[in-house]
């Protein structure tokens, strides 16, 4: 069986550069979400996953640019999420996925619990360099 | 600048959240509660969140953070109307929500902060009462 790759159809994007962007980005997900008809639970699951990422790219990575891109593959829709910032980057990705483990004040569950919130994550990150969080949540997924 | 209103009624707060809260206005918020708590002497806070779309690990931490120091004042606090989407994606997230009472909607949240107070004098007095007989 040979896995299929999607499909982008539209693309958009967003510069994340303060605390008054993450409501903005939200509203645009939804937005996105709404439209090719995803579920209201699946919404809520993307857009607090969203939220999480976008707070932690401000945090630790002083900002970047979220893109969202509306994806089709097969008979699904879905939405797919890249957070790229030119932070300091992440030493030990493997820490940074374990539930409870933070470097600031919060309570470290924004990776872990955003993994577990949608369909498909990847994080590549280079010290010096940035972090590149991408997840896609689908339609039905 | 923008502000969530604070209602007080008899002993209690009520804040009704009807905005998707930033940073900023959440943590003044915080703030706000706990010094009307202080001021009114409340003993109860009982906040509405079911115009709320998206709670995430940022929001919890406010909402745990009220209940704490409300706590520590002497106030229960009850979050109340949660979405059930809200709910379940809370859950998957792994957000304990710790210190916080919560009720399916007002009516049953003031419920519960009125018994919340109430049993306390009622023991008090039940106390008494053994006391009494203990003497005896």
């Amino acid at each position: 069986m040979t896995t299929m790759t999607p499909v982008v159809l539209n693309k958009d994007s967003m510069i994340i550069a303060r605390e008054q962007d993450v409501v903005p980005f939200r509203n645009r997900v939804k937005e996105h979400a709404v439209r090719i008809g995803m579920s209201l639970l699946n919404q809520t699951k993307l857009i607090t996953g969203a939220s999480e990422l976008v707070r932690n790219m401000l945090k630790y990575g002083k900002g970047g640019i979220g893109m969202i891109e509306i994806l089709s593959k097969g008979r699904d829709n879905g939405i797919r999420l890249i957070f790229a910032d030119n932070g300091p980057g992440i030493p030990d990705i493997q820490k940074a996925m374990t539930d409870g483990f933070t470097t600031g004040k919060s309570m470290g569950l924004g990776l872990p619990g955003t993994k577990r919130l949608m369909n498909e994550f990847d994080i590549k990150s280079e010290v010096g360099k940035g972090t590149t969080i991408t997840v896609i949540k689908w339609k039905n997924g | 600048m923008e502000k969530i209103p604070i209602l007080k009624m008899g002993q209690f707060l009520l804040v009704t959240i009807q905005v998707d809260l930033y940073d900023q206005l959440a943590e003044n918020l915080e703030a706000d509660l706990v010094n009307m708590v202080n001021k009114t002497n409340a003993r109860g806070v009982l906040i509405d969140v079911s115009s709320v779309s998206i709670i995430d690990s940022f929001m919890g931490r406010i909402l745990g953070n009220i209940a704490m120091m409300s706590k520590i004042m002497d106030a229960d606090t009850v979050v109340v109307g949660m979405q059930p989407a809200v709910a379940i994606t809370l859950v998957e997230l792994g957000l304990p929500l710790k210190g916080v009472y919560t009720a399916l909607n007002v009516e049953k949240g003031m419920e519960l902060l009125h018994s919340k107070i109430l049993p306390t004098e009622q023991n008090l007095e039940e106390d008494d009462d053994n006391d009494a007989r203990s003497s005896e």
